[in-house]
């Protein structure tokens, strides 16, 4: 195909210089429509979020313009009432809001350690070689292709209290005496949320460790075999530091869908005070509440608290995201 | 690999057991659906009585067959829409070398992984400024937040491993960039891009909490919201049997393009999150 760009042959180093402004001009004209994109969709929705955080913004008042600037006291405001009593408000002294921070941590730090270790395992063994590994790597692709809301509808129907199958079973097996309501209790609620959780989730995990476990080259567990070495000394000194930043990637890919966790809890645990997280009780502040400017508070508040972590995970486990950029 | 017989027995006793946890949950909503009556009510191992009460109930709504429609029509467009964006995106991204690339992915990736509900009251806003509230493009827009930057993501990184040598030699017969892109990327891209759109397919039909905060009425709904708000005749009735007919009829389509790309799925998702 041969264009006017050809002309100025016989001074190469001219034309490469040519050459390489035009790609990149030509990249900034390919990722203009995505950046604006971006900005229109994600950047300007975030910084509003954000300023009405700074507001007494209402249902009402959201679109007529009468919110008013009020500073930091969404998150925390002294009062002074007339008998010299200094009251404190805000999002940052609610014990709602501190119970949902709590309940959103405890959360992902189990599920996110669950899903790792059922991970692992299922990766081990799909690894290896026996009859019928395709069939169970497509069984474990079904619960992660299972809509969230789908799986809370069919683990409320399983987890049931009276009609449930689980209850069923263990009462069958002798484990429980008498029907356990899963859901609606406070002790169990967390449970069931973890339960469907980790069911769901514990295939993307999997196959990401197996595409880790799969890089590692055969002749190093030859090697392992030969000079007599354990297997539990070979899976620690050798599988282990191997599959480690497969690892990382997946554990922070699943600690960031865990913080933001919301249509699991909302669906199948509603009301329950054990399991409501932030992105729950932010939503209802907003939704049903219509208070946007302390539901967006709080939606800012995870956003830091998330932005924090990222960061946080990025430098302590030195983890390369951009996969090397070449 | 030799194994004892032992060995051997427990092993697979572990896979039957991944097996059928994975495969349970499904199993049982199918059974249920197939139930009515009396029947729902009482839990067992393998199917007692055949009904399709359920399946006709669901499909009489209209609403819910609506919903299916505004399923596929948002999942479509918004990964139509996401996809042609990102492969020059994605093009420029993995094969320039430009200022800021690096921090530039880094803002992609975390986009991608952002709170939804950190953005929910201005897009609300943004939403309702554009006239849009209630509508199908209120959803497109919204979901192109998460499906853009993951099929810039994954793009990106499938467009890495193409040869260089392919490039250099459009270069020389002349080939501008959008040639490169479109003459000679995209043919090598086909299966890239089918992955890349099928996940994000998936991302876009699942999404909850949007669908939910940006319509209103029933026949703008998408169906993860019209299943979790089947109500049955009074508000203390759980509509069970429903619930499981309509859960079946929008996660079995899902399910068998699952199984038929399962090799692509997984290379798609692995290059999403493992470095090559």
């Amino acid at each position: 195909m041969p264009t006017s760009h050809l002309s100025t042959k016989g001074k190469p180093p001219r034309r490469q210089l040519n050459l390489q402004q035009q790609r990149v001009r030509a990249a900034y004209m390919f990722l203009l429509p995505m950046l604006i994109m971006l900005l229109l969709v994600a950047a300007w929705p975030l910084f509003r979020s954000i300023s009405f955080s700074f507001t007494d913004a209402t249902a009402d008042t959201l679109f007529n313009g009468q919110s008013r600037w009020v500073g930091f006291d969404n998150y925390l405001e002294r009062r002074v009432r007339s008998n010299g009593e200094v009251r404190w408000r805000g999002v940052l002294v609610d014990a709602d809001w501190w119970n949902a921070v709590w309940n959103t941590i405890r959360f992902s730090i189990v599920s996110v350690s669950l899903e790792a270790f059922f991970g692992l395992l299922v990766a081990l063994v799909l690894n290896m070689e026996f009859k019928g590994r395709g069939l169970v790597r497509a069984a474990i692709l079904i619960p992660w292709a299972i809509p969230t809301v789908v799986s809370a509808r069919m683990w409320g129907w399983m987890l049931n209290d009276q009609f449930g199958v689980i209850n069923y079973m263990m009462m069958g097996v002798g484990l429980i005496s008498a029907p356990i309501a899963w859901t609606a209790s406070s002790d169990t609620a967390m449970l069931a949320v973890l339960i469907v959780d980790v069911w769901k989730t514990t295939p993307f995990m999997a196959l990401l460790i197996l595409a880790g476990l799969q890089m590692i080259p055969r002749d190093m567990y030859e090697a392992a075999k030969l000079d007599g070495i354990h297997p539990v000394k070979v899976f620690l000194r050798v599988t282990l530091p191997m599959i480690k930043p497969a690892l990382m990637v997946a554990v922070i890919f699943r600690a960031l869908d865990a913080l933001r966790i919301f249509d699991l809890v909302y669906l199948l645990t509603p009301q329950s005070d054990a399991t409501v997280t932030m992105s729950v009780l932010s939503y209802r502040e907003i939704q049903q509440f219509g208070d946007y400017g302390e539901g967006s508070a709080m939606s800012t508040l995870l956003f830091v608290i998330i932005t924090l972590f990222v960061l946080l995970y990025i430098k302590l486990g030195r983890v390369d995201l951009t996969g090397g950029t070449r | 690999m030799e194994r004892s017989l032992l060995g051997n027995i427990l092993f697979y006793i572990g896979v039957m057991l991944i097996v059928v946890i994975s495969v349970y949950p499904f199993y049982y909503a199918i059974i249920t659906s197939f139930e009515s009556g009396t029947a729902l009510f009482k839990p067992n191992f393998f199917p007692e009585s055949f009904s399709l009460e359920n399946y006709k109930n669901v499909l009489s709504q209209r609403s819910f067959l609506r919903s299916f429609v505004n399923s596929v029509f948002i999942a479509s467009v918004t990964v139509g829409f996401a996809l042609l964006l990102a492969v020059t995106a994605s093009y420029a991204l993995a094969r320039v070398t430009f200022r800021g690339r690096g921090l530039l992915l880094m803002t992609i990736l975390g986009v991608s992984m952002f709170p939804q509900i950190a953005v929910l009251s201005g897009l609300y806003e943004l939403i309702n400024v554009l006239g849009i509230y209630n509508k199908p493009w209120a959803l497109v827009l919204s979901y192109t937040i998460f499906t853009l930057p993951f099929t810039v993501w994954v793009l990106t990184t499938f467009m890495r491993e193409l040869p260089i040598e392919i490039e250099e030699a459009a270069i020389i017969d002349g080939a501008t960039p959008w040639v490169v892109i479109t003459k000679v990327f995209l043919p090598l891209l086909w299966p890239a891009l089918v992955t890349t759109g099928l996940l994000a397919f998936i991302g876009a039909w699942n999404e909850f909490l949007f669908a939910l905060t940006f319509t209103i009425s029933e026949t703008e709904r998408t169906v993860p919201v019209a299943i979790a708000l089947l109500s049955g005749a009074s508000s203390q009735e759980v509509p069970w049997g429903a619930i499981m007919a309509a859960s079946v009829i929008v996660t079995v389509p899902l399910i068998i393009l699952v199984l038929i790309f399962q090799r692509k799925i997984v290379a798609g998702l692995t290059a999403g999150g493992v470095k090559g």
